[in-house]
C-alpha cells in the first residue's frame, strides 16, 4: 500500500511527505526515491541482469532520471556481488543470486527509503552477512530501510527500531532493546528443586516461569536481584550448581505480544 | 516503456521463430501454385498470383488475416500486462514508477507496433516470393483495367494499413482481458475465441443485421483498394467501427487497471 500497489479502503499513506494517493489512483512523484523489493524479486528472466536493470532503468520517468540510473546499473551490481554474472540469463541464476539482483534493482534510483521484504530470503549465511554489512552501511549513508521479515535474529541484528504486527495492528514499537526486557530473567540449577521452589515463592518479585528437572526460570522484577535469590537459597540449604542471567529474545517478544492480541478480549 | 517494450520482444527467440513461421505461410501460396497446375480456387488472390507475383503480397496478407493474425493478436496483447502480472515484474514496474495509465497504453503502442511489422513482413515475404516464382507485371485491378507495378505497391501498403487498423480492436480487447487476470495464455485464449466468435456470427445470414458491428466483418475489405475506382464505403466503415472498439476496450481497460490491487 505504500507503494500503491493496493488501495487503502480509508485513510492516507505518505511516503516522505508525500501522498501516495491522490484521488483515484497512485501518484507518481511519491514513489521516485523509493526502492523496493517486494517478497520475491522479478525479472524477465529471459534476458540477462545486466539487461533486466537496464529496462528497468529505461522504463519511465524524467530524461536525467533513466540516464542516472542507466550510469548506476555496474555500480549496483557491484554493490550486491554479481558483477561476475553478468551475461547469464536471469533463468540460470540461483535463488540467491535472484534475490541480489532484487535488491539491486531496488538500489537503481539512489532510493531516499528503501523497503524490503524478507530481504535475506534465499540467502547463504555468507550472503546474508553480506546484505545486512550493505544494509547498515545504507542506513548510516541516510537511507530509510524498512525491513520485513520474520527472521527474528536477523531483525535484532541489524534494525535500529522494530515495530510488531498482529492482526494488522501495530501493536509494539521501540528499539529492540527496549522491547525486550533485558536482565530480568534468571535461569538456576539446583539439587532440591522442589525445596528452591519454596524458598523462592518467599522472595518478594520473584515469579517462577517455568522450570525443567533440575532448572528453574525465574523473572524477576524489583527488589528483587540475582544476588538475593542466590543468597537465600545458600541459606536455606539448596546447593546452587548454576545462575544464568538470561536475556528475552525478541522471538519471546514477539509471541507474547501476539498471543496476546489473539485471544479474544 | 513503450521502447523498451519492444526491444524485449526482439530479444526473445519466440518472436524470431514466429518471424520464420509467419513467413513460410506467405510464401506458401507461391509454392502451392508454382508446383501445381489447374484451377485452384482458394482463398481471395489466390487463383491471380499465376499472373502476377505482385498478387502474391495480397495472397499471403488474405491468408493470415483469418486464422494468424487474430492468434498472433491475442497472443500479444493478451501477454501484455498478465505476463508481467505472473513473471513479477509488474509490481517493480508500477514501484518503478510507471504511471498505472502510461503502462495500459505503452503496452498497447507495442503490441500494435509488433502487429504492424508482422503484416508487413508477411506482405514483404509474399510479395518477393510471388516475385521470383511469377515476376512481377503491370497489375490488373478487380475492375478490369491495368496500373503500374509501382502503384499497385502503394496500394498493397495501404492493404497493409488497413488489416493492421482492423486488429486494432482486437488488441484492445486482449489487453482489457489482460488486465483482468494474472494468466496472459488464459488471456489471450479468450481474445482469439472473440475473434472466433465473431467470425462465427458473421457467416450466419440469419444474423445480418448485427453484421455491421461486427469486429472481424470488414476485416477482408481491403480488397477494395484494388477496384478502380477505390471503393470505401466498406473500409470507412471497417475503420470506424475499429475505433469504436478500441475506445470501449481501452477504456474500460484503463478502468480496471488504475483501480486494481497489484499482489502478484
Amino acid at each position: 500500500m505504500a507503494l500503491g500497489l493496493i488501495f487503502p479502503t480509508e485513510g492516507e499513506v505518505e511516503v516522505l511527505g508525500q501522498p501516495v494517493f491522490q484521488g483515484q489512483g497512485p501518484r507518481d512523484r511519491a514513489l521516485r526515491s523509493v526502492g523496493a523489493l517486494i517478497e520475491e524479486p522479478g525479472f524477465w528472466t529471459h534476458l540477462s541482469g545486466p539487461r533486466n536493470l537496464e529496462y528497468f532503468a529505461r522504463t519511465a520517468g524524467p530524461a536525467d532520471d533513466r540516464r542516472a540510473r542507466l550510469g548506476r546499473v555496474d555500480d549496483v551490481l557491484r554493490t550486491v556481488g554479481l558483477e561476475q554474472a553478468g551475461g547469464k540469463r536471469v533463468k540460470a541464476y540461483s535463488q540467491g543470486m535472484r534475490q541480489r539482483l532484487g535488491i539491486a534493482q531496488a538500489l537503481l534510483g539512489k532510493p531516499n527509503v528503501l523497503v524490503l521484504d524478507e530481504p535475506t530470503n534465499g540467502l547463504d549465511p555468507q550472503g546474508m552477512r553480506e546484505i545486512r554489512t550493505l544494509l547498515r552501511r545504507l542506513a548510516d549513508d541516510g537511507v530509510t530501510v524498512f525491513v520485513s521479515s520474520h527472521l527474528l535474529t536477523e531483525v535484532e541484528a541489524m534494525c535500529d527500531r522494530v515495530g510488531v504486527l498482529a492482526r494488522g495492528r501495530l501493536v509494539a514499537e521501540g528499539p529492540p532493546s527496549e522491547l525486550r526486557s533485558s536482565g530480568n530473567l534468571l535461569r538456576i540449577e539446583v539439587d532440591d528443586r522442589a525445596r528452591a521452589e519454596e524458598i523462592l515463592r518467599r522472595v518478594e518479585g520473584v515469579e517462577l516461569d517455568g522450570s525443567g528437572t533440575a532448572q528453574l526460570r525465574l523473572r524477576l522484577a524489583p527488589p528483587a536481584t540475582a544476588a538475593g535469590v542466590n543468597a537465600a537459597l545458600v541459606a536455606g540449604g539448596v546447593a546452587v550448581s548454576a545462575l544464568v542471567p538470561e536475556h528475552e529474545s525478541l522471538e519471546d517478544v514477539f509471541v507474547s505480544l501476539v498471543e496476546g492480541e489473539e485471544t479474544p478480549r | 516503456m513503450f521502447r523498451v517494450e519492444v526491444a524485449r520482444a526482439f530479444r526473445r527467440p519466440r518472436t524470431y521463430v514466429l518471424g520464420a513461421l509467419l513467413a513460410g505461410v506467405a510464401i506458401l501460396p507461391s509454392i502451392v501454385l508454382a508446383t501445381s497446375s489447374g484451377q485452384s480456387g482458394g482463398p481471395p488472390f489466390f487463383e491471380q498470383l499465376r499472373t502476377n507475383g505482385l498478387f502474391g503480397g495480397l495472397a499471403a496478407v488474405g491468408l493470415i488475416v483469418p486464422f494468424f493474425l487474430p492468434l498472433g493478436a491475442g497472443l500479444l496483447s493478451g501477454e501484455s500486462v498478465a505476463s508481467e502480472a505472473s513473471s513479477g515484474t509488474l509490481r517493480y514496474l508500477l514501484v518503478r514508477p510507471v504511471g498505472r495509465v502510461r503502462l495500459v497504453l505503452h503496452k498497447y503502442a507495442a503490441v500494435m507496433t509488433l502487429l504492424v511489422l508482422a503484416v508487413a513482413w508477411v506482405a514483404f515475404a509474399g510479395l518477393v516470393a510471388g516475385g521470383i516464382a511469377f515476376g512481377y507485371g503491370r497489375f490488373p485491378t478487380l475492375s478490369g483495367d491495368e496500373i503500374s507495378a509501382v502503384m499497385a505497391l502503394v496500394r498493397i501498403i495501404g492493404a497493409v494499413v488497413y488489416v493492421a487498423v482492423g486488429v486494432t480492436g482486437l488488441a484492445a480487447i486482449g489487453v482489457f482481458f489482460s488486465t483482468l487476470t494474472d494468466s496472459g495464455v488464459g488471456a489471450a485464449i479468450a481474445t482469439v475465441a472473440i475473434a472466433i466468435i465473431s467470425q462465427i456470427l458473421d457467416g450466419l445470414s440469419s444474423l445480418h443485421a448485427i453484421h455491421p458491428y461486427l469486429l472481424t466483418h470488414q476485416w477482408l475489405a481491403f480488397a477494395d483498394l484494388f477496384r478502380s475506382p477505390i471503393a470505401w464505403d466498406a473500409m470507412r466503415q471497417g475503420v470506424l467501427l475499429q475505433i469504436g472498439y478500441v475506445a470501449v476496450f481501452l477504456a474500460a481497460a484503463l478502468a480496471v487497471f488504475t483501480r486494481k490491487d497489484v499482489t502478484s
